[in-house]
Order: C-alpha cells, then structure tokens, then sequence
C-alpha cells in the first residue's frame, strides 16, 4: 500500500464558471448588455424590474426578463405585463441560479434583437454571489425595510456587485431608514460603488436608474 | 445552502482525476477557500459525508484552508490582508479598497489516495 498527493488545483465551479464565460461572449457579440439582480426575498426586485422594463419599453428599448424562483411563474406574469418577453426560470429547491439554465432557457430568443436582458436571481443573499451568469453588471438591492446593516452580514454578495440599489425609499420616513448608515455600510464593503435610491411605487430614482443604464450599454459597447 | 451541490462538485472532479488509479481509495481531500466564497465550512463537512456515501471518497477527510482576503491598494501600492470583512480598506494607509487580489478562491488543491498493488494505469511501476 502506498499513500500518494495528486495534485489538482481545479476550481470547483469550474463548469458554471466555463459556460459562463461562454455565455458573456454571446452577450458581447449580439449587443447586449446583461445584468443580474440579486437580494433577498421580497427586496422588492420584480416590482423594480416591472418598472424598469416598462420605462425602458416606453423609451424605444428593447428589454428582456429571466426571473428565478423555487417555485410558481407569478413574477414571469407580473413582469410580462410589461410587453417585454420574460421567461421564468424554477429552479425546484436551488437557491440560486446557474449558467447552465441560464444558457437553457435562452433557447430560441433572438439575443441580438435586444439592448438589455435582466436575471432577476433568486432572492438569496449568500449562495448566488458564487455563480457568474455571464452578466455584465451585477446589482445587489437593499431596501429600506430590511436593516441598514444587511451589506455588513452579507459582505460577500455587497462586495460582488457593480452597483446597488435601496428600493422601497417610499417607506423610508416609516422605517425610520437611516439612509447616511445604509450608504456607509454599502461603501465599507464595496468602495465606490454606484448607489441608486428608488421606489417602484412612486417612481422615484428611476430616471437615474435609466440614465445610468445607457451608459452602461454605451460603455459596454465601446469595451 | 448552495454547499451540498459544492461538494457534489468536488466529489465529480476527484472520481474524474481518479479514473487513471485504478482501485486507488481517496483518504483525504484539501481545499482552497477564500474568506469571500459564500461557503461555510461546518455545512462543507456535514454535506461532505453524504456527498461522499458510496463513492472511493466515503470515509475521507475534507481539510478547508481558508485563505484570507488579500487587497491591493491603489493609493500607496501596498497589498495586504484587510483586517475584517466589514471594512474594505487598506491595512496600510486606510484607503477604501476595490482591487481584490485573494479570497474568492473555491478549488480542490489536491487529493491523496492510497494505491493497492495496480499501479497508475499505463504507467510502468514505480518503486
Ligand atoms: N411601498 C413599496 N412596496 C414595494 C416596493 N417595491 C416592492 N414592494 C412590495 O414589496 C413586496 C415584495 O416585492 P417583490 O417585487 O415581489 O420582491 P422580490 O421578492 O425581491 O421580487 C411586494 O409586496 C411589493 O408590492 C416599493 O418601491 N414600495
Ligand atoms: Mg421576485
Ligand atoms: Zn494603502
């Protein structure tokens, strides 16, 4: 009997990681700009992206949804009323998304007849920051319901984002939300990240989102 | 608790990498973890013995080395381990951070195994 080391240095996602870059490289090539959202459950993530789309669609873009849930297709029908196409992703128990369905059910969507596509993750704030989607721009969502200090206790998913957002600013004042906090802590885990400050009740905020949205496609396009 | 398919993962590469000893059992397996992996390692090990029931990896041991997060710092050019995770600031000047350098590492550094009379296949024997 004789004990031996075998080396391996393999990364254990190494196939979501593979497919994903796979995936950026379609997106880049067919134009269009990725972003995934990521927060707890009931952040207020598909309220923000029934506005979104509908802004978006209002202006002439062309946006597309995948939504992530465990179960059910009401966030898909929520979000379609806006007119954008939305596929529904239930991942049956998985509390994140990955490449892999992602990739699947993408099948048959026209990718280059898109300006944005948006993946709402499904609302976990630990395990989705390990799984590249192939996204350009991951957004982590706050709101203002749920403790300034929730970028503190989750500061592997907060520093992972490219830009973050506090939703639900119309219960601020209620909440007694302290907003200088929220954005210190955001800051403290992510330095110089984008912060947006929105209600998709009221609408406030969204005309920034939009700005910064196309920029984002006009830098992407330029990279 | 993404940590079941984790180690679901780690148990795919090493029966991978162990086709070609054959009858080789895995008696311990290393990883490398940074501190912002999203993983814990009390779940790793707990799903680790399930994951593992049934394969040439049943009764091994999992080590989890931790690597802790290291920055580089854009202001003075240092790089440095932050003192905790609720602060991205350079351990040096005290500058906020962004340029990550260490501690998103999820990987299988490697396995150690112990072989019976057969030999690595298509290998002559080695002493
Ligand atoms: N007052 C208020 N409620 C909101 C806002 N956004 C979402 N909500 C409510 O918060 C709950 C969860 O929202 P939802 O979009 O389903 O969250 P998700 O789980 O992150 O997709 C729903 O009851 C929404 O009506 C907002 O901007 N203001
Ligand atoms: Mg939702
Ligand atoms: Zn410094």
């Amino acid at each position: 009997m004789t004990t031996r080391i075998v080396e391996l240095r393999q990364g254990i996602l190494k196939k979501n990681d593979e497919l994903a870059r796979g995936l950026r490289q379609r997106f880049t090539s067919a134009g269009v700009l990725v972003l995934n959202l990521v927060s707890s459950p009931g952040t207020g993530k598909t309220a923000f992206l029934e506005r979104t789309l509908r802004d978006l669609l209002a202006r002439g873009s062309r946006a597309a949804a995948l939504v992530g849930d465990l179960e059910t297709d009401n966030d898909a029908r929520r979000l379609a009323a806006s007119g954008a196409p939305v596929r529904q992703i239930n991942t049956h128990g998985i509390c994140h998304l990955e490449a892999e369905m992602v990739a699947k059910h993408l099948e048959g969507w026209d990718l280059a007849g898109l300006d944005y596509l948006f993946i709402e993750n499904v609302g976990n704030l630990v395990c989705p920051s390990s799984y590249d989607l192939g996204e350009a721009v991951r957004v982590a969502l706050l709101s203002v319901t749920e403790g300034e200090d929730k970028p503190l206790k989750y500061p592997t998913l907060f520093n992972s984002a490219d830009a973050a957002v506090i939703t639900k600013i119309d219960l601020a004042g209620p909440c007694e939300f302290d907003r200088e906090a929220a954005l210190k802590n955001i800051r403290a885990i992510r330095p110089g990240i984008r912060v947006f400050e929105t209600s998709a009740k009221t609408g406030a905020g969204m005309a920034e989102w939009l700005e910064y949205l196309k920029e984002l496609r006009v830098r992407h396009a330029g990279s | 608790m993404h940590e079941l398919s984790i180690v679901s993962s780690i148990v795919d590469s090493v029966t991978e990498s162990l086709a070609v000893y054959h009858g080789a059992r895995v008696t311990e397996v290393r990883l490398r973890v940074g501190a912002l992996a999203a993983v814990v390692e009390d779940s790793l090990q707990f799903c680790y013995g399930i994951a593992t029931e049934g394969t040439s990896l049943e009764g091994s041991k999992l080590v989890v080395q931790i690597l802790p997060v290291i920055v580089h710092c854009a202001a003075c050019g240092a790089d440095g381990e932050i003192e905790s995770l609720q602060s991205f600031s350079c351990p040096h000047c005290g500058e906020p951070v962004s340029d990550l350098r260490q501690g998103r590492e999820l990987e299988v550094e490697s396995f150690e195994i112990e072989e019976g009379e057969i030999e690595k296949a298509g290998e002559a024997v080695t002493p």
